[in-house]
């Protein structure tokens, strides 16, 4: 099975966010595959696995430094990758504008799935799944935490997870999938496989050599920072049982929720 | 091209409470407000849109809307939008929203702003206020195209009935089955009557310091003393030692809430935690470890053993209910 899976480069979860301007502060940041995307690469290396057949090609938009993410999807079995590597684009994070230049990188390959991430866990806009979907004129299944492909490839059978339970869903083949968490467990990268990922080919390209020349959609306008939550008060008590009574009575006197 | 259109979701027979919300906020903008009810059953539903400023419902019923299939819904709602020609779009960014928005906005070649926690109105241009890095920061964001879709998170805004009467007009819509190429095979929803973490108001929360599955039971019990817009949580720890399902995970790689009242137990409070649920109104923290970073952002603390304080708390609730 040959599948196509969009990759975005994003800082760590530990990172301390700090605003520059109308982006963040890049600076001291270590950036790594968003989590959700780790299941998309991972679900992608067990189909081609499990059919014994196929390549998985990782096709992520971003600067320079986003090459070590592709590597690392190399690394754990991905076999070549396409970066567009187009500042005029990715600086922009603009979901439509990012889903346009996707669906053109993919456009020239040959696949029979396109997994992505649910969400990117930076900008966490969750659209462009969607919108890659309704580019390539495929169906598209998001929040997928089982999935089954046939033996002949035509079709799969997909859990999706929905407000208070799951959907199955038959799909035909190609067709776009988004990964949540539950999905699979990625593995991590073995020392062959790294060694291997250094000479994996990946093919360098910018939005105008895709042909996409649209802008961004939307525009961010002006950042800022959540306002710090002080330090309230400590419940105080001679025993479990008092602090219990007292927070009680506070939820009921102060907070008014009892 | 003037006016906003809401989509009006419908689960379990009934609508959302997102969609009152965001009803009421296109009214406070002003200009017409219509909105598009999509669902198996939703004619007899779409009056009450009318009670939170809808001035024109317009309603797609039939047996094929009964489960959410993507492509049936964002067909059937392109439909209307090209009837009612609005400036601005708005959908909750429920499960399904986030799920049916960037679809249809695509279909309409546009952008959107997703999860949205406020929008303002300067001129023509609405200015959506979103959470970055699950709430890390904010950005103040503006659309290029026209319309301007919007997802905006449940209950972030308020829902407020005004007087008015709006006029429900059935819509037939025409289907391109061969692109709808999806068949559902089965649905299951578990029984709970349980608000999802995102849209409860109450959650009770529990971590590494639960020790273990069974104890969460003692956290369900607390959260039911709360009625029924309360819920459970659990932090990334618990979610990968297996003792809950990563559907209860809050935090960046879960889900982003903002309750009225967040009681976390047993929860160290990691980066990634406190960015999903910094916005709750109020935290409580229940934790052994005096020193663990919770505190620092929580409103009210209780050092001690969590197993001695939680059942010592639902008796207490108890007694004040009576």
């Amino acid at each position: 099975m040959n599948t196509v899976v969009c990759l975005k480069q994003v800082p760590d979860t530990e990172t301390l966010i700090k605003i520059a301007g109308t982006t963040i502060a890049t600076d001291g940041i270590k950036w790594v595959i968003s989590s959700f995307d780790e299941f998309a690469v991972e679900e992608a290396i067990r189909q081609k696995e499990k059919m014994n057949a196929g390549k998985v090609t990782i096709v992520s938009l971003g600067p320079d430094r986003a090459i070590e993410s592709v590597r690392t999807a190399l690394a754990m079995g991905a076999d070549d990758a396409v970066h567009i590597n187009d500042g005029a684009f990715y600086d922009k994070a603009d979901p439509y504008a990012t889903a346009q230049v996707l669906a053109a990188a993919i456009k020239g390959l040959t696949y029979d799935a396109v997994f992505l991430g649910k969400q990117a866990i930076d900008d966490d806009a969750s659209q462009v799944p969607a919108m890659v979907g309704e580019l390539l004129g495929l169906p598209v299944v998001t929040q997928v935490i089982k999935f089954e492909a046939a033996a002949d490839k035509k079709s799969a059978t997909v859990t999706r997870e929905i407000e208070g339970g799951q959907m199955v869903i038959d799909v035909p083949l190609p067709a776009v999938f988004s990964a949540q968490k539950g999905l699979n467990e990625p593995r991590y990268a073995s020392l062959p496989g790294i060694m291997k990922a250094k000479k994996k080919p990946v093919d360098v390209k910018n939005a105008g050599g895709l042909g996409v020349s649209a802008g961004p959609m939307t525009v961010i306008k002006e950042m800022s920072l959540p306002p710090a939550r002080q330090a309230g008060k400590i419940i105080a008590g001679d025993d479990a049982k008092a602090k219990a009574a007292a927070l009680a009575k506070a939820l009921h006197e102060e907070v008014k929720i009892i | 091209m003037a006016g906003t259109l809401i989509y009006a979701e419908v689960q379990k027979g009934e609508i959302k409470k997102g969609a009152f919300e965001i009803a009421s906020k296109a009214k406070e903008f002003g200009g017409e407000v219509s909105a598009c009810i999509i669902g198996k059953g939703a004619e007899a539903l779409a009056g009450q849109l009318a009670k939170y400023g809808a001035d024109k419902i317009y309603v797609v019923d039939g047996p094929e809307f009964e489960n959410y299939v993507p492509e049936t819904f964002v067909q059937a709602f392109v439909q209307v939008a090209k009837t009612v020609q609005p400036s601005v779009i708005f959908c909750s960014a429920s499960a399904q929203g986030k799920d049916f928005a960037p679809a249809m906005a695509a279909r309409l070649n546009v952008g959107a702003i997703s999860d949205c926690v406020g929008v303002t109105k300067e001129g023509d241009k609405i200015i959506a206020k979103r959470p970055l890095y699950a709430g890390k920061a904010y950005a103040m964001v503006e659309a290029v195209g026209s319309p301007q879709v919007i997802s905006i998170r449940p209950n972030a805004l308020g829902a407020k009935e005004v007087a008015g009467a709006g006029a429900v007009e059935k819509v037939a819509v025409s289907l391109d089955a061969g692109k709808i190429k999806a068949t559902v095979k089965a649905v299951e929803v578990a029984a709970t009557t349980e608000p999802d973490q995102t849209e409860a108001e109450i959650i009770v929360s529990g971590g590494r310091g639960l020790k273990g599955p069974e104890n969460f039971k003692m956290l369900e019990d607390l959260a039911k003393l709360f009625g029924p817009t309360a819920t459970t949580g659990a932090s990334r720890a618990a979610v990968d030692a297996g003792w809950r399902g990563h559907s209860y995970q809050v935090g960046q790689t879960g889900k982003t809430v903002s309750p009225n009242l967040y009681i976390a137990c047993g929860i160290s409070g990691a980066i990634q935690h406190m960015a999903g649920m910094g916005t709750a109104k109020v935290i409580v923290a229940i934790n052994k470890d005096a020193e663990a970073p919770i505190f620092t952002k929580a409103d009210y603390g209780v050092v001690d053993d969590l197993f001695n304080v939680v059942p010592a708390l639902i008796d207490e609730i108890k007694k004040i209910k009576g």
